[in-house]
């Protein structure tokens, strides 16, 4: 059958097929499990060893730690005495009932609880604004960065500071605290380094030596140096910086430091946007008769940014990551109401520290991962929108 | 209505706020005065209030005397007789200490963990993903915290510490390791390694001259170990050995002998490795991904063995690719070594920002210091990379 | 040079030649799918081969089986003597004595053209640097740019690219040379430089195996056509038969596209 009539002829150097050969399933089987298995884990000596090293390992951490969340975890209890090895007699995993109680603490900090409604609608605005600006099919997005980044900012700052003529009474940020800093810092550095790193992009890329110059002296020095270090400055100098009585707040200071170190960064990640615009664009910009804003504004910029999107969100990530270090400036964001709550002799046992870290570490993997894969969603359309 | 035509002499006037020239100037004026002003308000403020405060300026605290103790001090250090300069070096040396180890474990794990993430291996390729996904989208302050509260700290105490193979003790005090007595004879061994490496370095350029004389290839590898590990093995065994180690003991209450590593550090250490290790992975994953399959492809059909076309082909084009993003990830894991201060570990942030500052109130001078400090090691760095880059860009047309 | 590509071209091809490659029954599958059906060809030393067909009909698959680039999973590949297993040994005698030229040239860019050409000869051959060096230049003059040895193949045009990466195949002394698709990626003033190199190869006697689209070429040097659908050899023949007196629809087909 392989050797057909015709194949011969291929060596007598003319030869036309008759029938066409129909294609075959492979001789070894490409399905199956025990397939997959072969090629994927067992495939050479030492990818065998590879793979009992991995399964070993896992079995070590997995069984762990689904000990520690979930089977040998307390769930009920008023006090310590729940999570306590000597009192309840048994191995014990994560200290649920601690989180339960401590919960609000975790999202609100001291805030006023009769006015925690407020926080909520906060939450809820904030929500609102960022389906609006990611969702890409959502109408009127024009108006949703504007809601974003001009309206979210002012009337979150009167939600949740209050303002006496309306009859909301002014809660101090020193209550503040929890997953409401967290994304109140965040959300400022977000909303604040974005125009202003643009605003340095193009200045460094400006052909004004004093603008250049200063853009470039003001990325450099906050890229070169440590975050703590920045919050220190914005904590301990930018008081002497100002008269006495106009002395910013705590928060305030620590959210100067952020949008200060933010900004740098966001300008180097737009400047690199700005490159990758073909010079055509420019030319063909300058030659329909746009002036140098009106360029840059509306074909420029729109350009650079989108293709930048994927880049800004993981900024993003790491700005959000990074709201954890105001803790050091004294700043209750949601890791130092952990830290405050696991110490609490209330709650204090063996299990409580990483009951707590375990809390905070589903919140940031949930929000950081989030973001990530939408950052990675985008990349991928982008890319596939430059192939058409 | 009149047109007026502009003459020919003359170049058509320009009001002189739409001339660009003129334009660019007085911006450039109008940002130079609001910075101006911006500096000149900061320190008049800033006087204002230092006088009222009845705090010092100037750099003279550098030269008094500190008064407090530091945990690790990798060089001279009594609270008593040392100055806040000595402090600050203190510090330095800690961060630096810390900033260095950690660069080398997390080079170590973020290439393991980056080849393995491209492994054929299904499990090696997800158990790496994992690892990257789980580690860059935690808080590196919260796996700190997490390290030294959860892990280090909860440890058991002095009395019931961890025995761990080889000398090891471990418990909630820190790590302590055996520490190395090198008898009379080990400067023989000290020697034998030394002119090890010597002879490899002298084998490997005859074995290049010889090879392109002759063609012929040396084992490199096996035959510097030989040199570098095997011979002063031998001249070790044959000396019997001239080095002791003066273990750990647990105490009740505390630990003799050995090295004592601080939890601090150890927590420190292991938190920066880790994370930055997964950036690290990524960095290689797209250095080696940047190298196509047709330069193997290409390598293969010229009868290279994988071996060689590793080291000849993929290395080599990676490497270009990978050492910029390190370079900054290892300036990253430097900056990052100042989350120190949460769990204070004496680095240069804790002690000097930190101690340095609250004892003195001088903050400008702290503060600029500081940042001085990072800022050379950033922009010395960048200067490096760029020298770098500009040797090994790949020339094009 | 008319006379000599005529004489390339006239030149019988010597049956009692040893086989050079021969692929009995090979079948090749990409997961499910059949992407090499049953391949019988069997190639004399000195023959020069023209592969074409559309683009998936498997002809750079074929190719790339022939110097183990691509694994086969049914049937024998014999290269000189040499059956191509799993035996590691014998996939490097083959890949040394197999030249290859792929459609992206593939050099590499962190080396200077002449270590191109030399770091085979040097690593694989174990040859002194002195007469790879040697070997390499003299090489580089037959594809006519010996003056670019020190340059990077990053500062060369597509048309100088393409005739390092064969002056490269040659320096490991080939007895069989494998084109891919070698003037695909070439911008058209290019593409004469990079053919008259392989019809300069031709009359020295080599046997090739061309995957191209250049119908000219193939006219002009091959000995034999051979048309690729569907995973399989449709219809071969000498270019003369092949061109004017196609016998398979699909070959029919096939030329009147290309041909207009």
């Amino acid at each position: 059958m392989t050797m057909a009539e015709g194949d011969l002829a291929v060596t007598e150097l003319a030869f036309v097929r008759r029938a066409m050969v129909e294609p075959k399933a492979p001789p070894v089987a490409t399905k199956g499990a025990l397939f997959w298995l072969r090629t994927n884990l067992l495939s050479t000596p030492f990818n065998i060893c590879l793979t009992i090293v991995i399964v070993l390992l896992l079995a070590w951490i997995i069984p762990d730690l689904i000990k520690f969340l979930v089977t040998d975890a307390v769930w009920t209890g008023d006090n310590r005495d729940a999570c306590r090895e000597i009192v309840q007699h048994r191995e014990i995993g994560a200290c649920w009932p601690f989180v339960w109680d401590r919960l609000p603490y975790f999202i609100y900090g001291s805030y006023p609880i009769a006015d925690r409604w407020r926080v909520d609608v906060f939450f809820l605005l904030l929500a609102i604004g960022v389906t609006w600006l990611l969702w890409l099919r959502a109408p009127r997005r024009d108006l949703g960065a504007l809601y974003f980044f001009v309206i979210l900012p002012i009337s979150s700052f009167i939600l949740l500071h209050g303002w006496d003529a309306i009859g909301l009474p002014t809660v101090d940020t020193v209550l503040w605290g929890g997953v409401l800093v967290t994304i109140v810092v965040a959300s400022v550095g977000i909303v604040v380094s974005l125009p202003i790193g643009i605003l340095l992009a193009l200045g460094r890329r400006s052909r004004m030596p004093a603008v250049r110059t200063a853009s470039i002296v003001f990325i450099e020095f906050v890229r070169g140096v440590p975050l703590v270090t920045v919050l220190f400055m914005a904590s301990v100098m930018l008081p002497l910086f100002v008269p006495e009585q106009f002395s910013p707040d705590k928060l305030i200071r620590a959210l100067v430091g952020i949008a200060l170190f933010a900004s740098a960064y966001m300008a180097e990640v737009v400047r690199a946007g700005l490159q990758a615009i073909p010079k055509g664009q420019f030319e063909g910009a300058m030659a329909v008769g746009l002036s140098y804003s009106q360029m840059m504004r509306l074909i420029i910029l729109p350009q650079a940014l989108k293709i930048t999107v994927p880049n800004i969100v993981n900024t993003y990530i790491g700005l959000f990551k990074d709201t954890t270090l105001v803790f050091i400036v004294g700043i209750f964001d949601l890791l130092r109401t952990i830290e405050v709550a696991r110490i609490d002799p209330h709650w204090a046992t063996p299990v409580t520290s990483t009951t707590g870290y375990a809390v905070a570490a589903i919140f940031y993997l949930i929000f950081c991962y989030g973001m990530s894969r939408y950052a990675h969603a985008t990349e991928v359309r982008l890319a596939r929108g430059d192939k058409r | 209505m009149a047109i007026d035509l502009p003459t020919a002499s003359r170049p058509p006037r320009v009001a002189f706020y739409n001339d660009p020239k003129i334009r660019s100037v007085a911006y450039q004026l109008a940002l130079c005065v609001v910075i101006g002003v911006l500096v000149y308000g900061a320190a008049t403020n800033a006087i204002d209030n230092l006088e009222r405060a009845h705090i010092a300026s100037g750099f003279g605290f550098w030269n008094e005397n500190a008064g407090f103790d530091i945990s690790q001090t990798l060089i001279q250090y009594s609270s008593q007789a040392s100055t806040y300069g000595r402090a600050f070096w203190v510090g330095l040396l800690n961060t630096l200490l810390v900033a260095g180890l950690g660069v080398v474990f997390a080079t170590v794990i973020g290439f393991i963990v980056g080849i393995a993430r491209l492994s054929s291996n299904w499990l090696v390729a997800k158990a790496a993903t994992g690892y990257v996904e789980i580690i860059r989208n935690l808080p590196l302050l919260l796996q700190l915290l997490f390290w030294y509260n959860a892990v280090l700290k909860a440890l058991p105490a002095v009395r019931d510490s961890i025995h761990i193979l080889g000398g090891t003790v471990v418990n909630n005090r820190g790590v302590f390791l055996p520490r190395p007595i090198f008898k009379s004879g080990f400067g023989i061994v000290e020697i034998t390694i030394a002119a090890g490496i010597l002879a490899s370095i002298v084998f490997y350029l005859w074995a290049r001259r010889r090879q392109e004389r002759t063609g012929e290839q040396a084992p490199l590898l096996w035959t510097a170990l030989a040199l570098i590990v095997g011979l002063p093995l031998i001249v070790a065994a044959a000396m019997g050995f001239p080095v002791a180690f003066d273990f750990p003991e647990a105490g009740r209450f505390n630990i003799s002998g050995g090295i004592e590593v601080l939890p601090e550090f150890a927590a420190l250490l292991f938190g920066l490795s880790i994370y930055t290790a997964a950036f690290i992975a990524e960095v290689v994953r797209a250095g080696i991904l940047s190298v196509s399959r047709g330069q193997t492809e290409a390598a293969y059909s010229l009868g290279l063995r994988p071996g060689p076309t590793l080291r000849l082909i993929v290395v080599p084009q990676a490497m270009r690719v990978i050492i910029p993003p390190l370079t900054s990830q290892y300036l990253n894991l430097t900056k990052n070594s100042s989350l120190a201060v949460a769990i204070g570990y004496p680095d240069l942030v804790q002690v000097f920002t930190g101690t340095v500052l609250n004892q003195t109130g001088q903050a400008v001078e702290v503060v600029a210091i500081t940042m001085l400090v990072y800022l050379t090691i950033s922009l010395v760095t960048s200067l490096l990379m760029n020298l770098y880059n500009s040797r090994m860009a790949l020339v094009e047309r | 040079m008319n006379t000599a590509t005529a004489d390339a071209r006239l030149r019988p091809t010597k049956l009692n030649t040893p086989i050079a490659v021969e692929l009995i029954g090979m079948n090749k599958w990409y997961g499910e799918f059949h992407v090499l059906r049953d391949i019988n060809l069997k190639v004399m030393g000195g023959e020069r081969i023209v592969i074409c067909g559309p683009s998936g009909s498997g002809k750079s698959t074929m190719i790339r089986c022939i110097n183990r680039l691509e694994e086969h999973q049914q049937g024998r590949i014999i290269v000189d003597g040499v059956e191509l297993t799993n035996d590691l040994k014998k996939i490097d005698e083959v890949r040394r004595d197999v030249g290859m030229v792929f459609q992206h040239f593939n050099l590499f860019p962190h080396l200077t053209v002449l270590e191109n050409c030399t770091l085979a000869p040097i690593w694989v051959r174990k040859m002194p640097k002195k007469e790879a060096d040697e070997v390499a230049l003299s090489y580089l003059r037959r594809v006519k740019i010996p003056e670019q040895a020190n340059k990077y193949p990053g500062q060369l045009s597509g048309g100088q690219q393409q005739r390092v990466a064969i002056a490269r195949a040659l320096c490991m002394n080939p007895k069989i040379m494998l084109f891919d698709e070698p003037t695909s990626a070439l911008d058209p003033e290019m593409v004469k430089e990079v053919l008259d190199t392989m019809v300069a190869l031709a009359m020295d006697g080599m046997t090739m195996l061309v995957v191209t689209h250049e119908m000219g070429f193939a006219r002009q040097v091959a000995n034999r056509v051979i048309f690729m659908d569907a995973g399989q050899i449709i219809e071969a023949n000498a270019p003369d038969e092949f061109f004017n007196h196609p016998q398979h629809e699909r070959t029919k087909l096939f030329l009147s596209q290309i041909l207009h």
